[in-house]
């Protein structure tokens, strides 16, 4: 679905550098940012935290059949990321081929074109991942 | 808690497929007058409706589904609401009017399901449905339902050892039982060669791994227990209705091989029901992906987790096996039209207790249990079902 352009704007800290959240009252780090905390919830206190983009492949998937903009990346390969700092996150793995992705093998964040809207429409940047040789 | 017992009196559906001659309204009006005559009623009867429906806005460009359907039912002025939880539309639509009936605020309820889903592009339905998932954080960086089922399975494989061709007999046994099911989506059986040859949609899961896109609507009507003799000589109780809520986004979850939701609402609906799971004779269970199924039946308490895939390839879930699971042939074969599945599941079960399963009948039918999960598992729904004859 082609994205709002004001959805994309107040995005671009999050997906441009992994600008993520945490709770000085239970330590959690959050990715993608919450700004309540949902162990401790009023109880909680949220302050801005810097992942390092450090992390290993949880689970993945070759995809195959895309959803409506993305028709021109398939095969992609999807990936939930466990990040170093504890938090999990959906994103793509480049610059390999499936065959090459392992569960547990190391990943680092690459900024990368996620998708366009369309030939004239907003060009879309974000996080992806690359294996770490 | 002051609760009365609520009966099932009337049920009924559309014929669930690729249906291009017939539109949201034709559908649903279909599987309303079924349920109502089944029911034996007039129409004047009903006072109250709630309808699940996932994403008219997306596929067909209309809200507002409650107001519609009462309009195209000719049930104004009566309330009629909208129930939206993604897949889990239906099952929450059912718990809502087995709340409303319940709480004896409502005497007679219609309870209705529908999607219409071919009128749109493949590549839109794949978004469309994406936003069962979270929108931003995970269809944004290119998930799609088929990849986050993907992502369960593989972990799946990984810590229990779960093989493709297990999860292939899921499809194998589903399509079996739909080619005994007139209302199926898919008539046909298939092989395990069927399922392993056919193309990947997201790797591990292939396009016989998938439920597919459908065009269905379902619907039931329900009654305070001690007004359903009049309308039904086999009513059948809801003895138990539970939901339950996980996080939204996959990611965030505990686990990837446990649906959270389903174990907490399971747990709760055999309590109410004060049944067990080795009572259950018949079960439909969410199996929008084969992964799913699996799932389900090892967090329902019917298999140890990490056995579900192995007691499907020894044919213990098969029709009169250990636990007849997903009779109808499942989201797999009989088709998912996302928000009615819910309300089907309900209709099978009722058919399979009162005996009316033709060509699929469960010997000794007494108690069922319908499951129906919203996403990736951020809504479950569970109800137990008992002949009340
Ligand atoms: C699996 C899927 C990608 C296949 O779509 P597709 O490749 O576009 O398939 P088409 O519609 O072009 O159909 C091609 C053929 O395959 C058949 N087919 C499609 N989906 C099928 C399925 N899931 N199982 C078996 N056969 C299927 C069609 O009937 C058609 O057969 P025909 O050529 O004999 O008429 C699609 O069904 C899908 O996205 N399913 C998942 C739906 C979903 O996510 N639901 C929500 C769950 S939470
Ligand atoms: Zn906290």
């Amino acid at each position: 679905m082609a994205e709002n352009i004001a959805i994309t704007w107040r995005r671009i800290p999050e997906r441009y550098r992994l600008a993520g959240t945490q709770c000085t009252t239970c330590k959690t780090k959050f990715f993608p940012p919450r700004k309540f905390c949902t162990a401790c919830r009023r109880k909680g206190k949220i302050e801005s935290f810097s992942f390092s983009g450090k992390g290993k492949i949880y689970s993945f998937s070759g995809v195959h059949s895309a959803p409506a903009g993305l028709e021109l990346e398939i095969p992609y390969v999807l990936a939930i990321v466990h990040l170093a700092e504890g938090p999990k996150v959906t994103a793509q793995i480049v610059d390999c081929t499936e065959d090459a992705v392992k569960i547990d093998a190391p990943v680092e964040f690459v900024f990368r074109k996620i998708r366009s809207d369309d030939p004239e429409g907003l060009i879309h940047y974000g996080y992806k991942f690359r294996l770490v040789k | 808690m002051f609760m009365r017992k609520v009966a099932i009196v009337g049920v009924g559906m559309s014929k669930f497929g690729e249906d291009w001659k017939r539109g949201f309204r034709d559908l649903i009006l279909e599987a309303g007058r079924r349920a109502i005559e089944d029911a034996k009623l007039s129409g004047a009867e009903i006072d109250g409706m709630y309808c699940g429906t996932m994403a008219p806005g997306r596929l067909i460009g209309q809200e507002h589904a409650g107001a519609l359907l009462a309009d195209w039912m000719g049930l104004n002025p009566m309330p009629s609401t909208r129930v939206e939880a993604a897949c889990a539309s239906g099952g929450v639509a059912l718990r809502s009017g087995f709340l409303a009936v319940a709480s004896g605020h409502h005497d007679c309820v219609v309870v209705g399901g529908v999607e219409k889903m071919t009128d749109v592009p493949g590549a839109d339905v794949v978004s469309a449905l994406g936003g069962a998932g979270d929108q931003e954080w995970e269809l944004f960086p290119g998930a799609t339902f088929p990849g986050i089922y993907a992502l369960m399975a593989r972990r799946h494989m990984l810590e229990y050892g779960t093989t493709e061709e297990q999860l292939a007999a899921v499809a194998v046994k589903n399509h079996e039982n739909g080619s005994h099911n007139k209302y199926a989506q898919f008539q046909s059986p298939i092989t395990i060669d069927t399922v392993m040859k056919s193309k990947v949609v997201a790797s591990p899961l292939k396009v016989f791994d998938c439920s597919p896109v459908t065009d269905g609507a379902a619907a039931l009507v329900l009654m305070p227990l001690d007004k359903a003799k009049q309308h039904s000589d086999k009513p059948i109780e809801i003895v138990a209705s539970a939901q339950a809520s996980d996080t939204l986004a996959l990611h965030d979850r505990k686990s990837l091989t446990s649906v959270w939701a389903t174990e907490v609402a399971a747990k709760k609906a055999y309590e109410m029901a004060k049944v067990k799971p080795k009572d259950i004779s018949v079960a439909e269970v969410h199996d929008c992906f084969t992964i799913a199924e699996i799932l389900a039946i090892e967090d329902l308490g019917f298999f140890k987790k990490g056995e579900g895939g192995k007691a499907t390839a020894e044919g213990r879930t098969a029709l009169n096996a250990d636990i007849s699971i997903n009779t109808s042939g499942g989201l797999k074969a009989c088709g998912h039209p996302v928000g009615a599945t819910g309300v089907k599941q309900a209709v099978e079960v009722t058919w399979q207790l009162r005996g009316e399963a033709n060509g699929r009948q469960v010997k000794e039918a007494e108690v069922g249990l319908t499951h129906n999960v919203g996403g990736s598992g951020a809504t479950a729904v569970v109800h137990i079902m008992k002949r009340a004859y």
